[in-house]
């Protein structure tokens, strides 16, 4: 297929529908809407496509949840304070283990905050969010060509395993444009087993958080861990730019990182070797290649547009065999690459 | 020999209920088992039990049941029907789950008009959490939460689901039963079934209320309850068809085309 130029948020929604989402709910809340006006638009047009404009987030969540039993697949998104209201569902999700995808165009925070790029919803996103011993899959796309790469991957991640899975971004990559390929999406794999469609003349079946007893519900937990380790094991995702080299890496993901993409490139213009670190799946870390990093470099400085959330991951991941610096720039405020490149001169300078 | 006049219904599970002795639940759920039974639609239908006492129905009655979060029914049930239409899909839910936490998602689902079925279960007290004041609490009705009596400056008053919902349009059928005698529990039946058929006739959203005794948390006897509902409670929530649409309501596939 051909290049074409389109905006993030448009994407996510082309990418999901492309891969086979036949169910979306949503509620309006900026700096999201294209994407809900998309699917809005565009599900009307595909064989058993159903858009539904929920009365909340609460109830599109609730709403994919009952899609999701039935087999279809499943999508609704949302900016951060409505995705605060979801976390009953995804944690519900995770607990009778539905997969789905749910869609954060990150503002700024706490509370209304603003409608501006932020991202400050790591923690929420990548610690549970919602109540009860559960992870999701987390993926912070950078480019609009991730956009609609990871929107597929995240459906069969979300249906291999089960799960809930986590697209986030923010506002500055969901209102940008840049020309993207949708590539062919693989061929679905999710068995009718867990599906609920009635139960014809066999035996019924029920799907349930509810586990009142402690030994059962304590072995759903484990069963639950087990899954989580054997994605932590297979599926993260990372990516290193000019890190061969380097004697600084800068470690951020999503918008920041091309910011500290720009950033390396006048740094490296003035002698000094910095590369980049990028998680691309923010749950689960990608740890152990951030480690393996330290063997040969010894100066991290962590970006985000935050007062640092990511930070904490990276440095359970270094285990204090390197320093680790930080600069944040919360609240919205989206700093440029010479400005950043200026913060990063001087952590550079710091080290001999 | 002797003739059967009596049996449990294919769809009711042989499960002993767990509910406590003179409760309307276990009543209101072997009507819907009767009812699916009756309407030969059990291979198709898929229920949606709520928080609340009935949050183990998946143990009793016999179809496909997804478990919803506390008052999120509908739209469980909505995500559901609109991706399988032509399945039967109804939630039941108690008077915390409709009328307070999940208000929203019940109204939202019967102002679009839904195409499901609700079951809605008034007990005028939250049963499972051991008593406290629920949004249907009569004024003045002692719960552990409002031990002086449901003061209606603070609490405000009994919320009237039907009399709400029938006032939309997006809702085709409305009536108020009760299951406190042999006679109003056949009634009952007769109301659920109707519901059910107005589903399948693809005529949209039906509610069926169901004021139920709680002997536990009235703290009073069964008997002593099912009065209460005559003396008191259908006071305050008259029994009858809220709206019958039945008649006149288009299939949604006729006026669609």
């Amino acid at each position: 297929m051909n290049k074409v130029l389109m905006s993030g948020n448009n994407i996510i929604g082309e990418a999901a529908i492309r891969t086979g989402c036949r169910f979306y709910a949503g509620y309006p809340i900026t700096p999201q809407n294209e994407l809900t006006e998309y699917m809005a638009e565009n599900m009307r047009n595909v064989e058993g496509g159903v858009f539904v404009q929920s009365e909340s987030e609460i109830a599109a969540i609730h709403m994919i949840i009952g899609a999701s039993t039935t087999g279809a697949r499943v999508m609704t998104s949302s900016s951060s304070p409505g995705i605060s209201l979801k976390q009953e569902g995804i944690s519900s999700m995770a607990a009778c283990e539905l997969p789905g995808i749910i869609v954060n165009i990150m503002r700024g925070g706490p509370g209304l905050g603003n409608i501006l790029p932020a991202q400050g919803d790591y923690f929420q996103a990548t610690r549970g969010g919602g109540h009860g011993d559960y992870r999701t899959i987390v993926i912070g796309p950078a480019t609009c060509q991730e956009l609609a790469d990871l929107t597929m991957h995240g459906f069969d991640l979300a249906d291999k395993y089960r799960t809930p899975v986590m697209i986030l971004a923010d506002g500055m990559i969901g209102q940008m444009m840049e020309p993207v390929i949708f590539k062919k999406p693989k061929p679905r794999e999710y068995s009718e087993k867990f599906m609920l469609r009635g139960a014809g003349t066999g035996k019924s079946k029920f799907i349930r958080g509810l586990i009142l007893d402690a030994i059962d519900m304590e072995e759903h937990n484990w069963k639950l861990a087990r899954k989580y380790q054997v994605i932590t094991d297979n599926e993260t995702l990372h990516e290193e730019y000019k890190t061969d080299d380097a004697d600084l890496v800068i470690v951020a993901y999503g918008t920041a990182a091309r910011i500290a993409k720009g950033a390396i490139k006048r740094l490296r213009d003035n002698g000094m070797r910095v590369g980049l670190f990028r998680p691309i799946t923010l749950w689960p870390f990608p740890e152990l290649k951030l480690r393996a990093l330290s063997n040969k470099v010894k100066n991290f400085l962590v970006f985000e547009m935050s007062t640092g959330q990511m930070l904490e991951d990276v440095r359970l991941a270094l285990q204090g065999y390197a320093d680790v610096g930080f600069h944040g720039r919360p609240g919205g405020v989206v700093p440029t690459p010479a400005v950043l490149a200026n913060v990063v001169a001087r952590h550079y300078e710091k080290k001999d | 020999m002797a003739k059967k006049v009596f049996s449990r219904t294919k769809s009711l599970k042989e499960a002993v209920f767990h509910y406590c002795p003179g409760c309307g639940h276990s009543i209101a759920h072997r009507l819907v088992a009767e009812v699916i039974d009756e309407l030969d639609i059990r291979g198709i239908t898929i229920g949606v039990p709520p928080a609340g006492c009935a949050v183990l129905a998946f143990n009793y009655i016999d179809v496909d049941m997804i478990e919803a979060q506390h008052g999120r029914g509908p739209a469980t049930a909505t995500g559901i029907k609109r991706t399988l239409p032509d399945r039967i899909v109804f939630s039941y839910q108690g008077d915390g789950d409709l009328a307070a936490i999940g208000f929203a998602e019940s109204f939202h689902a019967a102002n679009r008009g839904e195409n499901i079925t609700v079951v809605f279960i008034n007990n005028a007290v939250y049963g499972m959490t051991g008593g406290q004041m629920a949004p249907t609490t009569m004024v003045d009705q002692k719960t552990t939460t409002t031990p002086g009596g449901r003061n209606k400056t603070l609490d405000g008053y009994p919320v009237k689901v039907c009399e709400i919902f029938s006032q939309l349009k997006g809702t085709t059928y409305i009536e108020r039963c009760t299951v406190n005698s042999p006679a109003a529990v056949n009634k009952a039946k007769k109301a659920i079934k109707k519901a059910f058929q107005c589903q399948i006739d693809g005529q949209g959203f039906s509610l069926v209320e169901i004021l139920s005794p709680c002997p536990t948390n009235w703290k009073m006897t069964s008997i002593d309850s099912c009065k209460w509902i005559d003396t008191v409670m259908s006071k305050e929530f008259p029994l009858g068809v809220f709206k019958d649409e039945t008649a006149v309501t288009k299939k949604p596939a006729e006026a669609a085309s």
